[in-house]
């Protein structure tokens, strides 16, 4: 089990959930990913998303730069 | 995962590069949000997915091969309003990346990396002169439109 990052706070629609898709895909069963996003549309649907496809979101939280996230999500 | 798998599939009919945008925008957020992904690629739509980028005399014959000069790959696509002349897409290209939107060509590696289904229409091929050889590896098959149709039963249908 590893944990990854991923870092879309500078990333639009639809790579946010593109690029976090393509990551998990990478990831092995039991790995973490951290992805890192802006609020908005990205900390609304990437969690959403990785929820619908069967993936473990252990954890949102602010990160230290405000309006930004730190989404915990376990393949 | 959901009991049923979702589903997008979308007629790509249009070979301008603002048209293509929205196509790969559009097939590659479905995938990545777990749908089912098929494009279907007719007439002008075909240049999105040929092996040559640029200009080239792709096809089969002299006036195929004078369209394949004209219309180009993906490199090459006009914008459907104001190109003046090819400039806008260059434009384009640009800003997206000066903003940090996804330019056409990463939407298209995107979409090959989630696994997105992509299909030639038979039909246009044949009227073009284009065949299977021209597209890049990534076209899954050849169809008409009893197979499309078949693939896009009980999911979403765009015309692009």
């Amino acid at each position: 089990m590893a944990t990854f990052t991923l870092d879309v706070t500078k990333e639009h629609c639809p790579m946010t959930f593109v690029k976090t898709k393509i990551e998990l895909n990478k990831l092995q069963k039991g790995d973490v990913l951290q992805v890192h996003l802006l609020e908005g549309e990205p900390l609304e649907n990437v969690p959403r998303s990785a929820r619908e496809q069967g993936f473990n979101v252990l954890n949102v939280e602010p990160a230290a730069n405000k309006g930004e996230y730190i989404v915990t999500i376990e393949k | 995962m959901s009991e049923q798998t979702k589903k997008l599939s979308i007629i790509a009919f249009s070979g301008d590069f603002d048209k293509l945008t929205a196509v790969f925008t559009l097939g590659t957020g479905a995938a990545a949000v777990g749908y089912e992904v098929n494009l279907f690629f007719t007439f002008w739509g075909l240049d999105a997915i040929k092996k040559k980028l640029g200009r080239s005399p792709v096809g089969k014959g002299f006036l195929p091969k004078v369209f394949g000069i004209f219309m180009g790959g993906l490199k090459a696509t006009p914008v459907s309003r104001l190109n003046f002349g090819g400039i806008s897409p260059k434009i384009f290209r640009y800003l997206m990346r000066k903003n940090n939107v996804a330019t056409l060509e990463q939407l298209v590696d995107a979409a090959k990396e989630l696994g997105i289904n992509f299909y030639a229409c038979e039909m246009a091929m044949h009227v073009l002169g284009l065949e299977k050889t021209d597209f890049i590896p990534e076209v899954k098959d050849v169809l008409g439109v009893p197979s499309f149709l078949k693939l896009a039963e009980g999911g979403q249908t765009l015309f692009i």
